[in-house]
């Protein structure tokens, strides 16, 4: 699977300020990558290198196969940028406005009329058709940039939190809407702070903190890899009597309440059989035995908590 | 998946696009509109009522002459109030757009930097121009109903070029301050760099039309031609998207903008023979383009000179040569020459001249600095004319008179006039990878590096020659010792 965007010691300095540094990444086909960090971590720095908004520093990337330095023109025509801010021309009606950015894209009037009829039918702006942008509520306002962003249908697509200012129906149809697009084998980087909305959507997780990438992989990879084995919960219908020492061996408590206990399993799939079956000889009765589910919340946290506790310990 | 490719906007397309939708969204502003309309309608018939008005007052008197000239002059006017609009539009075109958040969009598209500067420049300029054309339509439309009078084909195209020109180098200018601003306040502010100088233009024509000396308007229109162009290539050259997004705030820094002049002015060599030997082997070689300017220039200044000694003969009686060669050191002496006084007074007033050349070169692009400094050139050529006229040996006089300390002179105005370009141009094009501001203060180093290590021991030692050497050269080859 070929990668549309690649980045290698992507770098942009601005005067003595390093805001993005030695960012290395790669987004193949189909996936979608979240991009998470603090406010003024890097990200609308990373995605306006990736766009040629920005010309890095150092390093170089490619997007669709060109050069973002020296291929500039050809990189923002592959590329459908969602903007932080989506400052809309408030005096413009939607289609003109949309047909009005198709054009600059190359798109023929007719076609850029067609595809704008078509996004905002898809976005559920097709009523509001006679209403200036500047009368706009901010979710429409968002709805109709993601529009614009997805107008020429690009291979790449940027966006930089694209359902905030959403109610729950419209951030849903945004958010289904990018899965379709991943279903068209684009590369997608999504910028968010909606971290359930990440782990929903992203294929791979890149967590930014002062302009590097700290940790990079799979949603389930971080989880692994930052909060240890996945935590099973073993709830009993009566009291924990007996039931730690009838644990199989190997297999310690983490946690345990008045009728329950939790345990890690590297491997579930075979520990928790293991369990079952201990629990049964012990003439314990289960209730539930379930995966305490360990949120991308607390991979985030990890990681940004570490990075204040390794500034405390240098100062 | 490979990139989509469709059909490509031709160039002028793209600058039409832009063009298109900011005048679409200009004529739904009625803060726009309705000083347009008022500019355009009601303000030429005033002219109107005024230029009737004082024709009947003027006749009464037999001053027609004054209404002659009032008429024209009101005319001009009635077209440059439109077009003062294009300022405000061209003023907003960047900085509002950053303000508004509504600009990254329009970078990110494929549209090249060309195309989103000019589409920008078009949309300020059409409709104020646009509306100053309708406006002068208005006014004669009105005289010729009223008092019969229609404007002579030369003087309609002249006010029409003027107009126009005034338009683009407005408007030039404004995009420049606008695309390197923060905020339209900030931009507002700077507005003064493109008002005062267009003030002084306005009164300098309003002269010039009362003067009735129509003719120099052609000149005004090639001047207002050729700085329109250079604003235009400096907005394009300085056109940057990393600018206009990265910037946050215009902040002023003498700490850090002293620490780069004096960097600059020192430059990588240490002690003074190696600040010397950098000044003469880096400094002035990067100055050369400029100094065959200022050379060709210069030459030309002379050559006018002497031309315009045919147009503008000094009378015989007035140039009596004759009578000052029987005196002449002692003609001298009055002057203070021959003296340490003289001496300081020559180089003070030679310093004063460069430095006033520098200085409105910073604000001209050095253009007004390069004319201070073609017209004492000229008067030298305009005097060695007349001489020639007059049947006198004109080489000789020049050879006693300029000659001597001339040698030292003259190539200190043509370094001290190419470090003065070198200045002024810096803002036009800064070197790749610098900021205007940098551009600048390193051009201004460079500056002060050539009048100190260059310029300043030429003047002295010219000044030195003149008071004590061309006297008595002078006397020599003219007699009169």
């Amino acid at each position: 699977m070929g990668a549309l965007i690649e980045a290698s010691g992507l770098t942009k300095q601005f005067d003595e300020l390093i805001a993005v540094e030695d960012v290395t990444l790669r987004v193949a086909q189909g996936q979608i990558l979240a991009l998470l960090g603090p406010n003024g971590a890097g990200k609308t720095t990373t995605i306006r290198m990736l766009a040629s908004i920005l010309p890095p520093t150092r390093g170089t990337a490619r997007i669709a196969g060109y050069d973002v330095l020296e291929e500039a023109h050809n990189v923002r025509r592959a590329v459908g940028l969602l903007t932080e801010h989506h400052g809309l021309y408030t005096r413009m009606r939607p289609k003109a406005y949309l047909a009005f950015f198709g054009r600059t894209y190359g798109l023929s009037q007719t076609e850029a009329e067609r595809r704008a009829d078509q996004l905002l039918e898809r976005f559920g702006l097709q009523q509001d058709l006679d209403r200036r942008l500047g009368h706009f509520s901010r979710g429409m306002r968002q709805k109709l940039a993601l529009a614009r962003a997805m107008l020429h249908n690009p291979p790449v697509l940027l966006l930089d939190e694209p359902t905030s200012a959403m109610d729950p129906a419209s951030a849903r149809m945004v958010r289904q809407s990018i899965e379709a697009l991943r279903s068209s084998n684009r590369a997608i980087i999504v910028c968010t702070h909606n971290l359930a909305e990440a782990e929903a959507l992203a294929d791979r997780i890149a967590i930014i903190r002062k302009g590097r990438i700290v940790v990079l992989g799979t949603p389930k990879d971080l989880k692994q890899t930052l909060l240890g084995d996945p935590i099973m919960e073993l709830r009993l219908a009566g009291r924990l009597d007996g039931a730690v020492q009838a644990l199989p061996r190997g297999i310690e408590p983490v946690a345990c309440g008045e009728n329950w206990l939790r345990y890690r399993a590297s491997k579930p799939e075979r520990a928790n059989p293991r369990v079952l079956e201990a629990m049964s000889r012990a003439g314990l009765s289960v209730v539930t035995l379930t995966d305490v589910g360990r949120s991308l919340e607390e991979v985030y946290l990890r990681v940004v908590s570490d990075g204040e506790s390794d500034q405390d310990a240098n100062r | 998946m490979t990139v989509d490719t469709r059909e490509r906007l031709s160039f002028w397309e793209a600058v039409g696009l832009i063009a298109g939708r900011e005048i679409a969204d200009q004529l739904r502003d009625w803060r726009i509109l309705t000083p347009i309309a008022i500019l355009t309608l009601f303000f030429p018939l005033l002219m109107n009522f005024t230029a009737n008005k004082a024709t009947s007052f003027v006749a009464q008197y037999g001053a027609n002459v004054v209404a002659d000239r009032l008429i024209p002059f009101l005319l001009m006017v009635v077209g440059f109030f439109p077009i003062s609009i294009s300022l405000v539009i061209a003023l907003e075109s960047f900085a509002g757009e950053r303000e508004r958040l509504s600009l990254e969009p329009l970078l990110a598209t494929p549209l090249t930097d060309g195309q989103l500067y000019l589409g920008k420049m078009l949309a300020s300029l059409l409709v104020p121009l646009g509306a100053a054309y309708l406006g002068i339509g208005v006014y004669l439309g009105g005289l010729a109903l009223t008092v019969h009078w229609s404007p002579p084909p030369v003087l309609l195209a002249q006010v029409l070029m003027l107009t126009t020109m005034q338009a683009l180098v407005m408007v030039s200018g404004a995009v420049v301050i606008s695309s390197q601003t923060t905020s339209v306040r900030a931009a507002n502010l700077l507005a003064s760099f493109v008002i005062v100088p267009m003030s002084q233009l306005i009164i300098g024509e309003s002269l010039i039309m009362f003067w009735a000396q129509y003719a120099v308007l052609w000149w005004i229109v090639f001047g207002l031609f050729i700085v329109a162009i250079v604003l235009g290539r400096m907005g394009l050259h300085l056109f940057n998207r990393e600018e206009l997004l990265g910037r946050e705030i215009d902040v002023l820094s003498f700490k850090w903008a002293w620490r780069h002049v004096k960097a600059s002015f020192l430059g990588s060599r240490s002690g003074f023979a190696g600040w010397y030997a950098g000044v003469i082997r880096t400094s002035l070689p990067r100055l050369w383009p400029s100094m065959v300017f200022m050379i060709v220039v210069l030459t030309g200044a002379y050559l006018l000179g002497v031309r315009m000694a045919g147009q503008y003969r000094i009378p015989a009686d007035v140039l009596q040569v004759d009578a000052i060669k029987s005196d002449l050191l002692q003609q001298m002496r009055s002057f203070g020459l021959l003296s340490g006084r003289g001496w300081w007074l020559i180089l003070a007033n030679n310093l004063r001249a460069i430095g006033m050349a520098s200085l409105v070169g910073i604000f001209t692009f050095g253009i007004l600095g390069v004319i201070l400094l073609m017209v004492p050139v000229g008067l030298i050529g305009f005097f060695a004319g007349n001489l020639s006229l007059a049947g006198f040996d004109a080489l000789k006089y020049v050879a006693a008179l300029v000659a001597p300390h001339g040698i030292l002179e003259i190539p200190a105005a043509i370094i001290a006039g190419a470090a003065i370009l070198h200045l002024g141009m810096s803002l036009v094009s800064p070197p790749a990878g610098e900021s205007l501001g940098e551009s600048w203060l390193t051009a201004l180093a460079e500056w002060c590096r050539v009048s100190l290590g260059v310029v300043l021991p030429l003047l002295v030692a010219a000044a030195a020659i003149e008071v004590f050497v061309t006297p008595l050269v002078a006397a020599w080859l003219l007699g009169g010792g």
